[in-house]
């Protein structure tokens, strides 16, 4: 008999957004209706890439490098480790980053905000976390900008990482704000989460030890992805 | 006993993740020349209007020819890993909807207990207006083994199951379309 090694912990109630959002306006026609299949985890779902080889590519985690000069906007330090549930690291995972830059807008041919591009501004990076899971990037506080949602919605100021932990299921696309931010309150993307501790993990820590005197500001953000449901026996 | 942290939740990839996430060359899962037939799977990604979604990822994970992932938590040691293949695959869509993945079909792996799950692929699906990713899995028509399946057999809707099912399309390439709501809808998996 096969022996199927433990299942990762699903979420608990309200600590993940729904599907169905109403405030968010794209969920509507997005969301699936019906419910969703349950299904236990099998060796397909706690299996998935790693990247210790180093076939991703090279790492990129300074985004304020740029071949013809450096970008505009206020430089940054975003650290942090990942983590499982109960607080292990996560080493060899590949955490990517994309952002606008400090204008608010995006350097792609569907962002069509009235703000200017920054022509030593891509906005993309990636990193592998190293043994105590952690990573680290320098790049520039993104802008806030407009969206259709709502009438007269802008959407925080932003960066986009995605993250994958061990398994095809651990796998984690997510933002991350700053803290004190006033646009938080109206957001529906960043409110979607009902648990408020769950919905705070969102928002990174300044962190004045992080920081570099006469350079940048320091940001501590750490992310956390689903654990095992049963600790397996581990050898003293 | 220490208090498990919570696990951060997710937040939609939005309109302009190709930026930080389209890497073409990852949706031609065979460019390292692995072993196993070769095969392509299409299809289109359509909303609850039936329009096409232009703003969608899917990432795949499959086992290799022989039914045996590339990861330490497969011990399958009568099977063999394929240097050449990582089994990890990721493409967006373009302005129409539509997709494009070569691939070669895996072999079939194991279920729980003494289950054997038919070959499959699975997909984390993303996009603007999902606030975290949905999953699904891209099974193949003409697979016998899909019969005796875990998954498929206890699906009762039988709309449902065929939609996780990749029929065989013109010059060998599978089909494959995501309907993420109506007619057709795609089930999704709560995993």
């Amino acid at each position: 008999m096969a022996e199927t090694p433990p299942a990762y912990a699903r979420p608990r109630e309200g600590t993940q957004p729904p599907y169905l959002y109403p405030d968010y306006a794209s969920t509507v026609k997005r969301a699936p209706t019906r419910p969703l299949i349950h299904f236990e985890h099998t060796l397909s779902e706690i299996t998935g890439p790693t990247f210790a080889s180093g076939w991703a590519g090279p790492a990129a985690t300074d985004l304020t490098k740029q071949p013809n000069g450096e970008p505009l906007g206020e430089r940054i330090i975003v650290t942090g480790r990942i983590l499982d549930e109960d607080a292990r690291p996560i080493p060899n995972t590949l955490v990517e980053l994309w952002q606008c830059n400090a204008a608010g807008r995006y350097h792609h041919p569907v962002d069509q905000h009235d703000a200017p591009l920054d022509p030593n501004f891509t906005g993309a990076g990636q990193a592998v976390t190293d043994d105590e899971g952690r990573y680290r990037f320098v790049t520039i506080k993104p802008g806030a900008y407009p969206w259709r949602n709502s009438p007269n919605a802008w959407r925080p100021a932003h960066l986009h990482f995605g993250v994958f932990g061990g398994g095809f299921v651990t796998r984690l696309v997510t933002q991350m704000y700053f803290p004190g931010d006033p646009l938080l309150q109206y957001d529906p993307i960043y409110q979607s989460t009902a648990d408020r501790d769950a919905r705070e993990r969102l928002i990174a820590a300044y962190d004045p030890n992080l920081s570099e005197p006469e350079w940048a500001l320091g940001y501590e953000f750490d992310m956390v992805l689903r654990g095992r449901d049963a600790t397996p026996f581990e050898a003293a | 006993m220490v208090a498990k942290l919570i696990p951060t939740p997710g937040q939609t990839v939005g309109p302009f993740f190709a930026l930080g996430l389209d890497r073409p060359e990852w949706s031609d899962l065979t460019r390292n020349n692995p072993a196993g037939e070769r095969i392509v799977i299409e299809g289109r990604v359509l909303d609850g209007d039936g329009a096409p979604v232009p703003d969608a990822l899917l990432e795949l994970w499959q086992a290799n020819a022989a039914g045996r992932y590339d990861h330490i938590a497969d011990k399958q040691a009568d099977k063999k890993l394929d240097p050449n293949f990582l089994g990890y695959g990721r493409v967006a869509t373009d302005a129409q909807g539509r997709f494009q993945i070569k691939t070669i079909k895996p072999g079939p792996v194991p279920g729980r207990g003494n289950a054997l799950q038919a070959p499959h692929i699975g997909v984390a699906f993303f996009a603007r207006g999902l606030l975290r990713q949905l999953y699904t899995r891209i099974y193949f028509a003409d697979e016998p083994a899909n019969a005796a399946d875990p998954l498929l057999s206890a699906i009762d809707d039988d709309s449902a199951r065929q939609s996780l099912i990749a029929r065989r399309a013109e010059a060998g390439a599978y089909r494959f379309d995501i309907i993420l709501q109506g007619d057709g809808e795609t089930a999704f998996l709560d995993i």
